[in-house]
């Protein structure tokens, strides 16, 4: 066989196994997002038959069988009020308070960039998705900005939020037409409006946040705490950053369906900021916010139904009512603190050992 | 290959390690600048095991920095810095290195006891990377004991102590003498009280090298005087000491060895000489002078 014919047959095997390959590799991605959602379909199934006992049992009528978006929308409700204020924990005490916001303004022009996409080459994607893809990668560029500018980090998230902002705008007013009618939803949010697919990416993010905070939370607490002290032990702050902002992205989304985008920010701050007054362990401020945040969900998506109101608006105020509340308890436990100091003892050193060479580990 | 053959890197490796003895901390001509301007030119210095050091020096004469560099949150311009006989910027045994800033970033409101505060001191300890794994290996060690293992998985994947490491973070709280404040919050604390926390933090480490940056800054005259009573018992117990530090009077009294820096090193030697020296005047001023019972 003379070398071109070789060289010919060789470029067309090679061609030929990577399109199988790339076939085969697509075909597996497709196979196993089909699988993940068709496992959180399930799931939103059982939860369901869950909601239909407790309209069984209860007799709440927004929990009805026939109003299955409101099911939807507590099922989202209790995992906001979950993952917003474990994120938000690390971010109130790393005084990056309102990265949440800024972070909210990027996911705008998220949905901006996927309605923009879905009405100009009708791509079908869910606006959530894109919006999760723009949120996080407007989180890498404010730590970025941070890390290779020395901008103080408000610097940043001003800058970034100002872009996502501007960016979502310019879209919509590119593709004139039906475009702002549906971006309302977004900027307010909206109970009616959680699909079956949205409640499904977010329990897929939920998932993921929750797991990777029970993962990483020593070195998140250590990096949030003393950030030097962390770096010296060895922990890379930089990436663990980068792990933080990015978790901060997907709860922005995946709140964002019913808190909307300019109220999202809240459910990482004020159940926190509750928490933190009347606390005193960190892990008991972890698990006081999830209950201040739950109680806000609930009684704000309850009063939402009953009340015909938007229910970001309504989460937003109770969750502002039970800080008020937490401030007033907070207060009372200080002067009871104060009143119980104990004394300081004395310095043991006899079971020290500090010498280099005698370490067993 | 014999030791003749051994790559230099080895061979200086060898040379600075402690356990070896080596020293602690070892700067060869070391330069650093923020802009083109050197913070710190051509510093060399080496701690050796078990010593007390304090480096002073005026305000940005380049302590701070000096300090960040044998750590390795900063890479040297020139030179090089080795800690515990590796590359400083690759350093990767954090627990042998206890860190005391002046103040912790969050710690005034942060809702943390001072139980998880000492207990931070444990996590390289129980990090995803200590899996467990016996002489048999994990397979092995998961026929044997599949619910021991299973559960020491757990804690390593989920970063829980063990009740072995709550008893080392309790007895480094009873070293510093805050057994009592263990369920306090830290923002409640006094700033010595607070100090002493982050010090058994370290000791909660089993750390090997204390650095602590002007750890007195803001604390209170009585505070203080336990303060370096307690660094010179845990000096005595065998923590190599290295101290950052503007209270001249205090490091005189306290330290053994003094290293007077603005922007090169002044002098290098006993606290003593230090005082008869004209290294004081050269670094800080013809006005400089020590005071009775601390300060400058």
């Amino acid at each position: 066989m003379s070398d071109p014919l070789t060289a010919a047959l060789a470029a067309w095997l090679f061609t030929a196994a990577n399109q199988s390959a790339a076939l085969a590799l697509q075909g597996g991605l497709v196979g196993v997002g089909e699988t993940v959602f068709g496992a959180l379909l399930w799931v939103l199934d059982q939860w369901y038959w869950l909601m239909d006992w407790a309209h069984y049992l209860t007799g709440l009528e927004m929990l009805n069988p026939r109003y299955r978006y409101m099911q939807r929308a507590v099922l989202v409700g209790l995992c906001i009020g979950v993952m917003a204020p474990l994120i938000g924990t690390f971010l109130v005490h790393r005084q990056l308070a309102l990265i949440g916001d800024a972070l909210a303004h990027t996911a705008f022009a998220g949905v901006a960039v996927g309605l923009f996409l879905n009405a100009v080459i009708d791509l079908g994607v869910s606006p959530y998705l894109t919006a999760v893809v723009v949120a996080m990668i407007a989180a890498l560029f404010i730590e970025l900005i941070s890390e290779t500018t020395d901008a103080y980090n408000d610097v940043s998230m001003a800058i970034v939020l100002s872009t996502g902002f501007a960016l979502g705008t310019t879209l919509i007013s590119i593709n004139a037409g039906g475009l702002a009618v549906g971006v309302n939803q977004f900027l307010f949010g909206s109970l009616s409006t959680v699909s079956p697919q949205s409640a499904g990416i977010l329990l897929a993010l939920f998932v993921v946040i929750v797991g990777t905070v029970a993962v990483t939370r020593n070195q998140l607490l250590y990096v949030t705490f003393d950030e030097t002290a962390a770096a010296v032990s060895g922990i890379s702050v930089n990436w663990y950053n980068r792990v933080m902002v990015m978790l901060t992205a997907m709860v922005v989304v995946g709140a964002m369906q019913i808190m909307g985008v300019i109220l999202v920010a809240a459910m990482l701050v004020v159940p926190v900021a509750g928490a933190t007054q009347v606390s005193r362990s960190f892990t008991e401020s972890l698990v006081v916010s999830v209950v201040l945040a739950e109680l806000a969900v609930l009684l704000g998506i309850g009063v939402a139904y009953y009340g015909g109101v938007t229910a970001g608006g309504v989460i937003v105020l109770v969750a502002v009512g039970i800080y008020v509340c937490a401030v007033g308890v907070g207060k009372l436990q200080s002067v009871r603190d104060e009143a119980e100091t104990p004394e300081m003892g004395s310095i043991e050193t006899d079971g020290v050992e500090g010498d280099a060479g005698a370490r067993g580990d | 290959m014999s030791a003749n053959e051994t790559d230099p890197a080895t061979r200086a490796s060898a040379a600075s390690d402690p356990e070896a003895g080596g020293p602690v901390v070892d700067l060869s001509g070391v330069t650093f600048g923020y802009t083109a301007t050197p913070v710190v030119e051509d510093v060399s210095l080496t701690v050796d095991s078990g010593e007390y050091v304090a480096v002073v020096g005026p305000n940005g004469s380049g302590k701070s920095t000096l300090m960040r560099l044998m750590l390795g949150l900063l890479a040297p311009d020139a030179g090089a810095a080795r800690l515990f006989g590796e590359d400083a910027a690759r350093f990767d045994d954090g627990e042998r290195v206890g860190y005391v800033a002046q103040q912790a970033t969050a710690a005034e409101e942060m809702p943390i006891t001072v139980r998880e505060v000492v207990k931070m001191g444990r996590f390289p300890y129980v990090a995803v990377g200590n899996l467990p794994a016996g002489s048999g290996g994990v397979v092995d060690e998961l026929f044997d004991d599949p619910v021991g293992t299973a559960r020491r998985t757990a804690n390593a994947v989920s970063g829980r102590l063990t009740a072995a490491d709550w008893r080392i973070v309790d007895d480094a709280l009873a070293t510093v003498g805050m057994s009592a404040f263990a369920d306090r919050r830290i923002g409640q604390l006094s700033g010595g009280q607070r100090q002493r926390v982050f010090i058994a933090r370290a000791l909660a480490g089993e750390a090997d090298l204390l650095v602590l940056d002007e750890p007195t800054v803001g604390v209170d005259a009585e505070s203080v005087d336990a303060f370096y009573d307690l660094l010179d018992a845990l000096n005595a117990a065998g923590i190599t000491v290295l101290l950052i530090e503007h209270d001249l009077g205090a490091v005189v009294e306290h330290a053994d060895r003094v290293v007077c820096l603005n922007r090169e090193v002044y002098f290098d030697g006993p606290a003593d000489e230090f005082v008869e020296s004209d290294a004081l005047a050269r670094a800080f001023g013809a006005g400089a002078r020590f005071l009775a019972g601390g300060g400058e």
